[in-house]
């Protein structure tokens, strides 16, 4: 039996997640397969081709994954599974939407956000908002996996490159459900979860504007910008910006929390991170329990001088 | 039309809970417990739909043991109109609770099926997604806004890139996210008044799905706790401890 991996992309290039999830499979010990569903897309073929460690990519070409809709990427994995005992899929919203379909479709319980993988059958994940730490062992002859790219190193690009095997794409129903369009969040910064530094904003920022503080700064560290739910919820940002329990989790080098307070589901998200630092104008912010560096400031005076001293 | 919600009883998201002395489980005694703050969501988001005319009735539907009674109360006091109990006693994984819920999915017929994103205690986010799998439902997941037009429900999507939105033809499965709404609170009146709503009870067996615990808990620690570290004085400072103590930037 081998692991199957569900390879995410935006049709172009290959998601730094795949490269992590690949690493997490590799530690299954068995030979590791990637699914690629895509339409047409040569860049990210090639890419797919060379992720290290990867023995055979399964191309499932179609038009209809332009975009991509999880009852059709499930039916693809579907139609391979008799030859796989593991299927995984980065915690990104792609891999939350399909795998737990493919799961069910295969009567298997699936595994969330993995953050260690101690052999084939037992493995760890944070529950609770991270408050716990749970170790679980599965009795299931195959498993569905969704692992939490922050706590896997990427494998790198390999010189060799991996066989291609064609795939005929599933009928699936009728078009039951039919894209409509996407809105993405357009920036020159680099992605939140694969950033080495992060720095983001609360409901301390007070609006959207006062986010060019941050972006100020970010542009001198080569930062990511990222969020608290308050400051999306509160219109400053969009939502692909949150940091947390139920938005996007991060593990940089350095992440800076500016005007945040450090609510529980908010630390989630960002407590693995290896250096944090805190500015906050209220010295017993929780934030300050979990930041090695805390500054006690306001915000609006901090940043300018900060970016001024970069 | 009709709506159905499943609804989770959850711990209240603003307490922290902890690993008991064993390390086996969580320990819930004296834990306050709550509705999953987005089936809260889910709920609120029927109640729009049935006062804008879209919708006739609210089922909302819950698994798990007499306590859980009180979330489907609660429920009914925000207005939803009918409730059932699948009870048990043993915990219940998503798999077991899709399951179940295609079982009352079948008896209800329902032209809508919201749920929560995810319950904020196993962090699973799994159960819709399943759900709409075992019944060959479409399934629009982390929904913040969502219409419905003649027979279709069309759904904007929070994705990692921003937002989504999809079509689907009902009946369909929608999961809620954050920014779909912010749900109202029950008033007094209400809460009396939920007290005559029905709640219907039936056991889990009597559906003739198996509970099977396919994937087991054997230990729950505390993660590694960080050491506080020390407060900076002035901004130069901070520059200085990331150049040359953390040697991050
Ligand atoms: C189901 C659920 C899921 C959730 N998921 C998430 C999640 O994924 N991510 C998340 O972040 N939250 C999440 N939350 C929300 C979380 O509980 C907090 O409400 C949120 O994180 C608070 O955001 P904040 O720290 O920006 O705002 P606040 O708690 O209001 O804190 C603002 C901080 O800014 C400081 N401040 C104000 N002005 C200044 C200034 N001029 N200079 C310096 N400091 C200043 C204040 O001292 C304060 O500490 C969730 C909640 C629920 C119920
Ligand atoms: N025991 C349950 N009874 C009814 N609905 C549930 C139950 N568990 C989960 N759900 C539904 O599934 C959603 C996601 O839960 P989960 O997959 O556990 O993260 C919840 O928000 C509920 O809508």
């Amino acid at each position: 039996m081998k692991t199957l991996v569900l390879a995410e992309h935006n049709g172009t290039n290959l998601s730094a997640a795949t490269f992590s999830v690949v690493n997490a499979a590799k530690q299954l010990g068995r030979e590791v397969d990637l699914l690629l569903t895509n339409n047409s897309c040569t860049s990210v073929l090639e890419e797919a081709k060379s992720v290290e460690g990867i023995s055979k990519v399964l191309n499932f070409s179609h038009e209809k994954f332009s975009s991509e809709l999880a009852e059709d990427v499930a039916a693809c994995v579907v139609s391979v599974s008799s030859e796989y005992d593991f299927f995984l899929a980065s915690s990104s919203t792609s891999g939350k939407n399909n795998l737990p379909r493919v799961a069910a479709l295969l009567d298997i319980q699936q595994i969330s956000e993995v953050t260690d993988i101690i052999d084939d059958k037992t493995f760890k994940k944070p529950i609770y908002a991270g408050s716990c730490i749970a170790t679980v062992q599965s009795s299931q002859e195959k498993n569905a996996l969704t692992i939490r790219t922050t706590s896997f190193d990427r494998v790198s690009v390999s010189a060799s490159t991996a066989s291609v095997e064609d795939k005929e794409v599933p009928e699936t129903d009728s078009r039951k459900s039919d894209f409509v369009k996407n809105e993405l969040t357009v920036s020159d910064r680099p992605e939140l979860t694969s950033a080495d530094i992060v720095i983001s904003g609360g409901r301390g920022m007070q609006n959207g504007e006062n986010f060019a503080l941050l972006e100020a700064v970010a542009e001198k560290l080569n930062a990511a910008v990222g969020a608290s739910r308050a400051a999306v919820d509160s219109g400053f940002v969009p939502n692909d910006y949150q940091v947390g329990q139920t938005g996007k989790s991060v593990a940089p080098d350095l992440y800076i929390a500016v005007g945040i307070s450090g609510a529980i589901q908010h630390l989630a998200g960002m407590k693995d991170s290896k250096t944090i630092v805190a500015i906050n104008k209220d010295e017993e912010a929780p934030i300050f329990k979990v930041a090695d560096y805390g500054l006690v400031a306001d915000l609006f005076e901090a940043l300018p001088e900060l970016e001024s001293k970069l | 039309m009709k709506i159905l919600i499943p609804i989770k009883r959850v711990n209240d998201y603003n307490v922290k809970v902890r690993p008991n002395q064993a390390n086996t489980d969580v320990d819930l005694t004296n834990v306050k417990m709550a509705m999953n703050p987005f089936c809260e969501i889910a709920v609120e988001e029927a109640i729009r739909l049935k006062e804008a005319g879209k919708a006739d009735e609210i089922v909302v539907v819950t698994i798990g043991d007499d306590k859980h009674q009180e979330q489907l109360r609660t429920a009914l006091a925000l207005g939803a109109d009918r409730a059932i109990l699948v009870k048990t006693d043993n915990p219940v994984q998503p798999l077991v609770v899709a399951k179940v819920l295609s079982k009352i999915y079948e008896a209800e017929n329902p032209n809508l099926v919201i749920m929560g994103k995810v319950g904020i205690d196993g962090d699973h986010n799994q159960t819709g997604q399943m759900f709409a799998a075992l019944t060959g439902l479409p399934q629009a997941t982390f929904a913040s806004e969502v219409n419905i037009e003649g027979n279709r429900v069309e759904v904007t999507r929070e994705i990692d890139g921003g937002l989504e939105t999809l079509s689907a033809e009902m009946p369909a499965v929608v999961t809620t996210d954050l920014r779909l709404n912010e749900p109202r609170y029950a008033s007094l009146p209400n809460i009396m008044k939920a007290k005559r709503k029905p709640l219907e009870e039936m056991d889990l067996e009597s559906l003739g799905v198996a509970v099977e615990a396919k994937v087991n808990t054997i230990k729950v620690q505390s993660p590694p706790e960080r050491q506080e570290g020390v407060k900076v004085e002035t901004v130069d400072q901070l520059v200085d401890k990331l150049k040359n103590e953390a040697k991050v930037i």
